[in-house]
C-alpha cells in the first residue's frame, strides 16, 4: 500500500488532533524529562540555575514544537524531507566553514536567537529521507546493488562531516540508525553480513598489526583503546572519566544514597556531571533501583514508537516511526554503555535527561513526527 | 509481502534491542548490586581528606611567673587569588595603604602560581594594627584581601634570655632529615618548631599533639564542609628555675663583655641566672633575620649566638686548685697544716715551673695556697698525689661531666687522666702535664655551668646537679640537690675555709670584692688561665701586661663563690674572655651578681666595702637606667 492510496476520511482534524495523540508516549516523555529537571537540580547542589531552570524552559519549547509537527498531516513531512535533508547537509557546511569552537570541537552555529547544533538536525532529517527514498523505492529494487549504494551514500556523507567536526558519538549514531533503517525496510541480508565480517576483519587487523610494520593505528590511539579496555591503567589521566563514573555508579548500591546526597558529583568528581554522565548521578542517588527504573520507562517509550509503527499503514509512517525509535535507543543504549564502562567514551547524551537545547529540540520534533504518524494514520 | 518482512525484521531488531537492554540491566546489577561495597569504600576515600590542626605551643615562664616565652596574636594579611580577579592590580591597591616589600609579593606570587586558587596566601605577616585598620576599611575595594589573626612566638625578656630559651622557627628541610619518622604536624604550612635552646630541648614537651578534622572535599580539594573534629592537645607550659630579674640584672652588668656568668641554688640546683654575654634578640629569628643582622652576629668576634655558659670550655685555672687539695685530703696524701716553701718555682722532672709570683710565697699551707694562689704548692702536690687521683676528684665533683640540661650544645669539658691522654693522642702522661694541669691548665677545660656545680658541690658536701626546668604543667621536676658525695666533712671544711680566707683576707686575691654585710659573707677563688704558652724569652725578659696583648691572648679572667658562708644558698662562677686577671676582672662580677641574687633586689651600699660605695652606686644607677632601655644589643645589631 503506497502513499497515494492511502485514504484520510477517517483521519481526525482541526484541534481534535490533540486528543489522538500517542498519549502514553507523551506522558513517558514528560515524565523522563522530569526525572532530567529533579537530576539537574540535584547536580546544581539543589538550585535550579545553572541546568534546570534553562532546561524546563527548552522542554517546553520543545514540547509545543512537538505539537506543531505532530498537527501537520505526515504527508507534508514525506513531502518535504528531501528538502529538510539537504538543508542539513548545508547547515552542516556551515558548521565546517563558520562554526563555533565549543570543547575542542567545531559543532555549533551560531543564528543570532540559537546555537543551533545541525548533527543534530541531521540524526532525524537522515532517517525522514531514508523512510521517504524506502517509500517510493519499489519493492523489488530494495535489493539491487546500485538501490542499495544511493542510501549508503545518503548516510555517510553526514556520518564523515560529523566525524570531521569531531563528533565520534553522533556519527556513530548516524551510522548504526541509517543501517537499522536498512534492515528494516527489507535490504538483503547478504550486505550486513558482508559489513560486519569486514568490520570484524578490520578489528582484527587493527589490533594484530600493532607494533609491527604495516601498524593501522597510531601509537596515542591505541593508548586510547587500552585506557578503555583497562580504565585503571592511568586514574587520573584518560581513565579518570570512566574510574569515577563506575564509582558513582557502585556507591549507589541497592537504593542510592539519596536525592542530593551523592559524594561524587556533588563534589566534582564527575567530569560533564549535568551532560554525557548524568546518568551517574541519577545511580549513585536512586541506586539499581532508580537506574532500572529509567531503563524501564526508555524501554517503553521504544515500545510506544513501535507500536505507532506497527498501527501505521503505510511505509514512510511505519519507517521514520521504527527509524525515531531506533536512533533513540541508541542515544541511552550507547551513553549508558559508555558510563557503565562497556564502550569507550564517545559523548552520546542521555536522551531527554542530558543538559542540551539543540538534542531535546530534535527529540522532541522527532516524537512529534511519531505522534503525526499516529493521529494521520488510516483507521 | 513487504509488510510482513518489515514485521520479521522489526522483530529481530526488537530482540537485539532487548537483548542489549538486558546487558545493560546487567552491568547495572554487576556495578551497583555486587561491586556495592568496593565502590562505595573508593568513593568516601575519594570524599574524606583528614586536615591536621596545628597545636598551641607551650608557654615558658620563670621562678616568679615572669613571661619568657608566649604566644601572642599576630595579623597577617592573606589574598585568596580567585576571589580576588586582577591579582597584580588588587596588590597595587594594597601596595598604597600599607607597605609591601618587593620580596614579599615575589614570594606571594610564586606562592599563587603553585597552589590551588581557592588557598588563602599570606601577603605579609606580623602586620600592625594600625595597617589591619586600614585593610578593613577599605576591604571592598580589595577583593580576596582578608585579615587573619594568627599566633606568633614572642620572648618578651628579649635578648635576657637568648640562649637559654632559644627560639622557635619554620621547619626546614634539614629539620626534618634529622628526625626518624617526623610527626605529621611538621608538614603544616608555617608550622615552627623549637631551633635552639629549651625551644628546641624541650620540643617534646611544648609542641603538644595535632588535634585532626575531617573535611569532606570536592575533586580539587576544596573543603566543602567539615565532618567531625578532633582536638589536639596543646603544648605544656615550662616553669624554669631561673629568675628574669637576676638574669637581666647579670645581662646588664656584663655588658658588652664577651663573658658568661652561671648563678645555682645550692639546695636544689636550680639554675638562677645562666648569661652568656654579648648577646642578642631571639624576637629577630622568629620573624625571620635580615641577612645583615646575621652576618652582624655571626662576623663579632665576641660570638653572640655562642651559648658560652654551656658551649664555652676554657682552662680553669687557679679555680681548679680546690680540685686538686680536695683530692690530696681526700687521699691523706697531704696535710692542711703541712708547709711547703715557695721560692717562685719548682723543678719538675728537670723542667722549671714557675709560680705567678716570680718572687714566691715562701712557706704557705693550704689555706694560703689557696688565699695566695700559690703555684709552687700545686706542683708540689701534684707529685704527691698524681694525676688519676685529681682527675677522678675533678669528675666527682663534676668536671668533665656533661649536665643533663636542655640547652644546645652542652659541651663535656675536660679532666683528663693518664689512660685518656695514651687512648686519644697515644702518648704517655708525663709529670709535666700534672704539673699543668693541677693549676686548670694544659688539658683542662671547663664550662662555666661545670664551675658553678663544682662550687655547689664544694659547699654542700653533695652532688648537686644543675636544674633548668622547675616545673612542666605545675608538676614539680626532679630536683638537683643530689646526695651526699661521701667526702669527709672536715676535708670539705678546710678547702672552705680557705676560699673564705681569699675574700675575706687582706691578702686574699679577691679581698676587694668582700661582701661586708655579715649574714651574706661570699666564700670564693679567682683563677686566671693562660691561652698562650709563655716562651721563656717572655719569662727573662719580665712580664708582659695583659694590656699590652692583643684582645684575643690575653688571659681569661675566672671567680667561683658561694655564699653565705655559714648556710650556702647560692653558687656563682664567673668566666669573662681574654679579661685579665681573676681577682680584677670576674671577680667585681662575682660579687655584685651574689648580692643581687642574696637580696633579691638592688642590694644595699651597706654590703660593699666602705671605699667602694660611690663607684658602686654609680653603677648601680647606670645599669638601672640600661635596663629599661629596650634592647641594647640587638639595636646594634
Amino acid at each position: 500500500m503506497s502513499y497515494l492510496e492511502y485514504s484520510v476520511k477517517s483521519a481526525p482534524s482541526g484541534l481534535r488532533k490533540i486528543l489522538y495523540l500517542n498519549w502514553p508516549l507523551t506522558i513517558l516523555v514528560v515524565t523522563v524529562a522530569g526525572v532530567g529537571f529533579l537530576m539537574l537540580y540535584s547536580v546544581a547542589g539543589g538550585s535550579f540555575t545553572p541546568w534546570a531552570e534553562p532546561q524546563i524552559k527548552r522542554f517546553g519549547a520543545g514540547f509545543l514544537v512537538m505539537l506543531g509537527v505532530a498537527m501537520v498531516p505526515i504527508w507534508f513531512w514525506r513531502n518535504i524531507s528531501v528538502v529538510a535533508y539537504g538543508v542539513s547537509i548545508l547547515l552542516l557546511l556551515a558548521v565546517a566553514f563558520f562554526g563555533d569552537v565549543g570543547m575542542g570541537a567545531k559543532r555549533w552555529i551560531d543564528l543570532g536567537f540559537i546555537r543551533l547544533q545541525p548533527s543534530e538536525l541531521t540524526k532525524i532529517t537522515m532517517v525522514m529521507l531514508l523512510a521517504a527514498y524506502y517509500d517510493w523505492l519499489p519493492a523489488k529494487r530494495i535489493s539491487k546493488p546500485l538501490w542499495v549504494a544511493l542510501p549508503v551514500l545518503l548516510i555517510l556523507l553526514p556520518t564523515f562531516m560529523v566525524l570531521r567536526q569531531p563528533d565520534l558519538g553522533t556519527s556513530i549514531l548516524l551510522l548504526f540508525a541509517g543501517g537499522g533503517l536498512m534492515f528494516l525496510a527489507g535490504v538483503h541480508w547478504a550486505y550486513f553480513a558482508a559489513v560486519i565480517v569486514s568490520g570484524v576483519g578490520l578489528v582484527v587487523a587493527v589490533f594484530e598489526s600493532r607494533g609491527t610494520t604495516w601498524q593501522l593505528l597510531k601509537g596515542y590511539q591505541y593508548k586510547r583503546i587500552d585506557t578503555f579496555l583497562d580504565p585503571g591503567s592511568d586514574p587520573l589521566g584518560a581513565g579518570y572519566h570512566i574510574t569515577q563514573s563506575k564509582i558513582a555508579l557502585g556507591s549507589g548500591g541497592w537504593t542510592g544514597r539519596g536525592f542530593m546526597q551523592g559524594t561524587q558529583s556533588r563534589l566534582n568528581f564527575l567530569p560533564e556531571k549535568h551532560t554525557d554522565f548524568i546518568f551517574t548521578t541519577l545511580a549513585e542517588e536512586f541506586g539499581f533501583v532508580g537506574g532500572i527504573s529509567l531503563l524501564g520507562l526508555y524501554s517503553l517509550i521504544i515500545i510506544f514508537c513501535v507500536a505507532t509503527a506497527i498501527a501505521t499503514r503505510d511505509r514512510f509512517s511505519s519507517l521514520v516511526t521504527s527509524g525515531i525509535a531506533i536512533t533513540f535507543f541508541l542515544f541511552f543504549a550507547v551513553n549508558m554503555s559508555m558510563v557503565m564502562g562497556l564502550v569507550p567514551v564517545v559523548g552520546v547524551p542521555l536522551p531527554l535527561v542530558s543538559y542540551g537545547g539543540s538534542v531535546m529540540l530534535v527529540l522532541m520534533a522527532a516524537f512529534g513526527l511519531v505522534h503525526s504518524a499516529h493521529i494521520h494514520r488510516p483507521r | 509481502m513487504t509488510h510482513r518482512k518489515l514485521s520479521r525484521r522489526a522483530l529481530m531488531l526488537g530482540g537485539l534491542q532487548a537483548g542489549i537492554v538486558g546487558a545493560l540491566a546487567l552491568r547495572m546489577r554487576h556495578l551497583q548490586v555486587k561491586q556495592a561495597d568496593q565502590f562505595r569504600l573508593l568513593a568516601e576515600e575519594n570524599r574524606i581528606n583528614i586536615r591536621l590542626i596545628a597545636p598551641t605551643r607551650g608557654e615558658m615562664f620563670d621562678r616568679n611567673g615572669l613571661v619568657l616565652a608566649q604566644n601572642i596574636p599576630s595579623y597577617r594579611i592573606t589574598m585568596v587569588r580567585e576571589d580576588a580577579g586582577d591579582v597584580e592590580s588588587v596588590i597595587d591597591d594594597l601596595s598604597r595603604l600599607i607597605t609591601l616589600t618587593p620580596e614579599d609579593i615575589d614570594r606571594a606570587l610564586a606562592e599563587m602560581r603553585r597552589s590551588p586558587p581557592f588557598l588563602p596566601i599570606t601577603l605579609t605577616d606580623n602586620v600592625s594594627w594600625d595597617d589591619i585598620a586600614r585593610v578593613s576599611v577599605n576591604a571592598p575595594a580589595l577583593p580576596g584581601v582578608t585579615p587573619e589573626v594568627g599566633l606568633t612566638r614572642v620572648y618578651p625578656r628579649r635578648s635576657d634570655f637568648a640562649h637559654v630559651v632559644g627560639y622557635v622557627g619554620p621547619v626546614s628541610d634539614y629539620d626534618l632529615d634529622q628526625i626518624e619518622d617526623p610527626d605529621q604536624v611538621l608538614f603544616i604550612p608555617r608550622f615552627q618548631i623549637g631551633k635552639v635552646g629549651v625551644e628546641a630541648k624541650r620540643e617534646d614537651a611544648l609542641r603538644g599533639s595535632a588535634g585532626s578534622k575531617r573535611v569532606e572535599v570536592n575533586a580539587t580539594g576544596r573543603v566543602m564542609r567539615e565532618l567531625s573534629r578532633q582536638e589536639g592537645k596543646p603544648g605544656a607550659d615550662l616553669q624554669l628555675g631561673v629568675d628574669a630579674e637576676l638574669q637581666g640584672y647579670v645581662q646588664a652588668r656584663l655588658g658588652n663583655e664577651s663573658a658568661s656568668v652561671v648563678v645555682i641554688d645550692v639546695e636544689n640546683g636550680d639554675v638562677r641566672a645562666i648569661a652568656s654575654s654579648p648577646t642578642y634578640d631571639p624576637n629577630l629569628f622568629v620573624r625571620g633575620i635580615s641577612v645583615a643582622d646575621y652576618r652582624a652576629l655571626t662576623e663579632n668576634p665576641y660570638r653572640p649566638l655562642a651559648s658560652k655558659t654551656v658551649q664555652g670550655t676554657y682552662p680553669p685555672g687557679s679555680t681548679f686548685k680546690m680540685v686538686a687539695a680536695m683530692a690530696g685530703l681526700e687521699a691523706g696524701l697531704i696535710d692542711p697544716d703541712d708547709t711547703v716553701y715557695c721560692p717562685g718555682y719548682l723543678e719538675v722532672s728537670g723542667r722549671r715551673f714557675h709560680c705567678w709570683k716570680r718572687a714566691g710565697h715562701g712557706h704557705v699551707d693550704l689555706q694560703d695556697s689557696l688565699k695566695e694562689s700559690c703555684d709552687v704548692y700545686y706542683y708540689d702536690l701534684a707529685l704527691k698525689v698524681g694525676m688519676d687521683r685529681i682527675s677522678a676528684m675533678a669528675h666527682r665533683l663534676g668536671l668533665g661531666e656533661r649536665f643533663d640540661i636542655p640547652m644546645s650544645a652542652v659541651a663535656r669539658g675536660l679532666a683528663p687522666d693518664r689512660a685518656w691522654k695514651k687512648r686519644t693522642r697515644g702518648e704517655d702522661w708525663l709529670v709535666g702535664d700534672t704539673a699543668n694541669a693541677v693549676i686548670g691548665q694544659g688539658f683542662m677545660l671547663s664550662s662555666p655551668l661545670q664551675l658553678a656545680v663544682m662550687t655547689a658541690r664544694l659547699a654542700t658536701g653533695r652532688s648537686v646537679r644543675p636544674r633548668l626546668v622547675k616545673s612542666i604543667n605545675g608538676v614539680e621536676q626532679l630536683s638537683g640537690a643530689g646526695d651526699s658525695l661521701g667526702l669527709n666533712e672536715n676535708n670539705l671544711r678546710q678547702i672552705r675555709k680557705a676560699m673564705f680566707s681569699v675574700t675575706n683576707q687582706r691578702d686574699g686575691t679577691a679581698y676587694r670584692s668582700r661582701i661586708i654585710d655579715d649574714a651574706f659573707r661570699m666564700a670564693g677563688k679567682t683563677g686566671t688561665s693562660q691561652v698562650r704558652n709563655i716562651s721563656a724569652a717572655e719569662r727573662a725578659s719580665g712580664v708582659i701586661r695583659n694590656r699590652d696583648l692583643p684582645w684575643n691572648r690575653r688571659d681569661h679572667a675566672l671567680f667561683v663563690g658561694f655564699a653565705p658562708f655559714d648556710n650556702p644558698k647560692f653558687a656563682v662562677s664567673v668566666v669573662v674572655e681574654h679579661g685579665g686577671g681573676g681577682s680584677v676582672a670576674a671577680a667585681p662580677i662575682g660579687r655584685d651578681v651574689m648580692l643581687q641574687a642574696l637580696f633579691d633586689a638592688t642590694p644595699p651600699l651597706a654590703a660593699y666595702p666602705t671605699g667602694d660605695r660611690q663607684r658602686i652606686k654609680a653603677q648601680q644607677e647606670r645599669l638601672k637606667r640600661e635596663r629599661l632601655r629596650p634592647d641594647t644589643v640587638s639595636d646594634r645589631a
